[in-house]
């Protein structure tokens, strides 16, 4: 607790509590003790585990110090002692919202390193399986960002469309979330058509209605606009200071969209529009999001469409392991085989840095590589780390309750926060 | 290029170097261009000076900083540590890293006052190195616990840390202790033995020992090589299988390599096998 002395600006109720009790007191000396509450670190509306330290002048906040680094896991370390194989499913365990967005920085990286060619069917696989984790992931936020600030059926409803992308996820790599699906090359292996098709149906038919609905309850809603508009805004020049990427830029008016500025895999070919915001609100931030998920649902539709067929991993058999009924007839993919699990393959030494744009901004890997088969240095960029560090600045003089909306709006995941 | 890396204008690399060149006044030292990235090397003490030309002249407008990391190199002395800031321009859509060296007590000047997103990075790269960075005013731990002590990213602190937690019955809280492995720590060591690792295989002080008198002397490997490869061109060199068959070889012709056996398809006659029944013992 700090005891601050305000003489310029008090405001009249103070004043008058400073005649009622505290006589001793001179009419411009009147000591406020501000309240300092701990936000957390188990809380429903912290979406994990963050510690906010609050100071409180009545209900205003004053300042906020956002304590991380609870789910803090050494994933970083833990890469440096193993193969690039191998490191793939920590990825997977950052952001657990978008596990697939995570996986496909780390590869894209690799693949730089190694300049490593990736057939066709493998790069539209990723994507689509990308866009697929983008609309999971927005509708695990756009959810709880519903229910922070007071509503309850539009987070059911979209929690049912999560759950099918998450079945998705199985029938295509066999795990409901932590996939580990992409692959230095490609990807693990081709999805069955049955699965293709069901997901064009479910793009036609199911999430377009379920999706609308819940939206429709929220968007135009007078109370979600009270809760929302106006709350934290972001002018651009703070969004750029700040190191703000994805949806967070987006909003604050910056048409801003790695998919779109510096595309990766087959995103060149595809045909989409990035939405903006117009005030940098925490509205604006929801509705970016609500649109982003149509946009994907369209490349999607597209990667349907053009999906040709062959390969889905590279043939470079020094990178890629061979298939399973290769190798009882070849004496050397059995060699590459056991190569690839043991040693697993050298990368060149060099360093570079990736990024893409995963559904909560832009998510980097820093990534220095000494010529042997595990990375020297992987740095990884979450996106949370500078939305999270400018909570304090957004929500500065705002209400308690408007903290949760703020919050909400971030997008924030703390797998990836805390790595 | 042919990997599908994000595509920033990366043509624009050249134009950017000659261009940093000449803003940044002094305490460049090094620039290139390595896997289409540009890297800076530039001195610690003129790094806000590098970094503030990086951003505001007119055909750089490096905006945005997304991240600053760290990296170890123990092998490097006491100036062991690279800080890398990692800068985007939007507006003419090109990336490019900054890197710094720094010792232990050799504090690296906080960028805060540039990008306010720094604050949070350079506690980071303090907390996982110990790099210190003067102007920042709220250099704390950030991602390790409460009352951490060391700096996890070094690479001479152990996977396994020094302590473990757990919760006591006894003492109704928290404990640390020190960490016990049930299994020791398990690291294989993936060098080529013929391309300079530095490990003694079992077997090799008898390569010290005298020789016994009059033992014979096997040819070495690439002795046996080079013959091969002045007999039959044809063969690949390294490819000889037979290095200590014998003595005398000069070449795949005295060894017989190459050729197939001589007694091919006979075997040895076993009365207890009957041959042509196939079966187990076959």
């Amino acid at each position: 607790m700090t005891d601050t002395v305000l003489n310029d600006r008090m405001d009249p109720a103070t004043e008058r509590l400073a005649e009622m009790g505290q006589g001793n007191r001179t009419e411009d000396e009147v000591a406020i003790q501000n309240y300092t509450i701990n936000f957390g670190p188990q809380h429903p509306a912290a979406h994990g585990v963050l510690r906010l330290v609050m100071e409180l002048d009545g209900e205003i906040v004053e300042r906020i110090d956002p304590h991380v680094g609870l789910l803090h896991r050494g994933t970083e370390k833990l890469i440096e002692y193993k193969t690039y194989q191998q490191a793939i499913p920590y990825f997977d365990r950052l952001d657990y919202c978008s596990p697939m967005c995570m996986e496909h920085t780390f590869v894209l990286a690799i693949e730089k390193l190694l300049d490593l060619e990736v057939p066709l069917r493998a790069q539209y696989l990723r994507v689509f399986f990308a866009e697929l984790t983008r609309i999971k992931n927005h509708m695990l936020n756009l959810g709880s960002h519903v229910m922070d600030v007071g509503a309850m059926t539009p987070n059911l409803w979209l929690f049912e469309l999560r759950e099918d992308c998450m079945n998705f996820y199985e029938r295509a790599s066999g795990a409901r979330m932590h996939a580990n699906y992409f692959r230095v090359g490609g990807v693990h292996q081709d999805v069955p058509l049955k699965l293709l098709t069901d997901i064009a149906d479910w793009l036609d038919n199911r999430l377009p209605v379920l999706f609308e609905d819940a939206i429709s309850l929220v968007a135009d809603n007078r109370i979600f606009k009270q809760r929302n508009v106006d709350i934290g805004v972001v002018s651009r020049d703070d969004a750029i200071r700040w190191g703000f990427s994805g949806p967070m830029i987006r909003a604050a008016g910056i048409p801003w969209d790695l998919r779109k500025q510096q595309p990766y895999d087959v995103y060149a070919k595809m045909d989409f529009e990035v939405p903006v915001g117009t005030r940098g609100d925490c509205y604006d931030r929801f509705m970016v999001r609500v649109e982003e998920v149509r946009q994907s649902a369209r490349i999607m539709k597209q990667c349907l469409a053009e999906m040709p067929e062959g390969p889905i991993a590279s043939l470079d058999r020094k990178v890629v392991p061979p298939h399973r009924g290769e190798m009882k007839q070849s004496m050397e993919a059995l060699i590459h085989h056991f190569k690839l699990f043991t040693e697993g393959f050298h990368v060149p030494a060099g360093e570079v840095y990736v990024a893409t744009e995963s559904p909560k901004g832009e998510f980097g890997v820093y990534l220095v590589s000494d010529g042997s088969n595990k990375p020297y240095r992987c740095k990884i960029r979450p996106t949370a780390f500078s939305h999270l560090q400018a909570m304090d600045f957004m929500s500065r003089g705002h209400m308690l309750a408007d903290t949760t909306a703020i919050l909400g709006a971030m997008d924030i995941v703390f797998g990836e926060c805390d790595r | 290029m042919r990997a599908p890396a994000p595509a920033w204008a990366a043509h624009l690399n050249d134009a950017t170097l000659d261009a940093a060149r000449a803003a940044i006044p002094q305490g460049l030292i090094d620039a290139f261009a390595h896997v289409g990235e540009i890297q800076l090397h530039v001195h610690r003490d003129h790094l806000i000076a590098a970094l503030t030309a990086l951003r505001d002249t007119p055909g750089l407008e490096y905006q945005q900083l997304m991240d600053i990391a760290g990296v170890d190199y123990p092998d490097r002395g006491a100036e062991r540590f690279e800080v890398v800031y990692c800068l985007l321009s939007l507006t003419r859509n090109h990336r490019l890293h900054v890197h710094v060296t720094a010792s232990e007590d050799t504090p690296v000047p906080s960028v805060t006052e540039m990008w306010p997103v720094a604050g949070w990075y350079e506690r980071e790269v303090y907390d996982m190195y110990g790099v210190l960075f003067a102007g920042n005013r709220d250099l704390r731990r950030i991602l390790t616990d409460y009352g951490f002590r060391g700096h996890p990213q070094r690479k001479d602190f152990p996977l396994s840390g020094y302590v473990e937690m757990r919760y006591s019955e006894e003492v109704k809280r928290v404990v640390y202790e020190p960490v016990k492995l049930a299994q020791d720590f398990r690291t294989f060591d993936f060098t080529s033995p013929w391309e300079g690792a530095e490990y003694v295989l079992p077997g090799d002080e008898k390569g010290a020992l005298p020789e016994a008198k009059g033992a014979p002397t096997p040819l070495s490997a690439d002795q046996v090589q080079k013959a091969g490869v002045a007999q039959s061109p044809t063969q690949a060199a390294g490819a000889s299988s037979e290095p200590y068959a014998k003595d005398q070889a000069s070449g795949t012709a005295d060894t017989g390599a190459g050729k197939p056996h001589p007694h091919i398809g006979e075997k040895p006659a076993d009365r207890d096998v009957i041959p042509g029944k196939g079966g187990q013992n076959q």
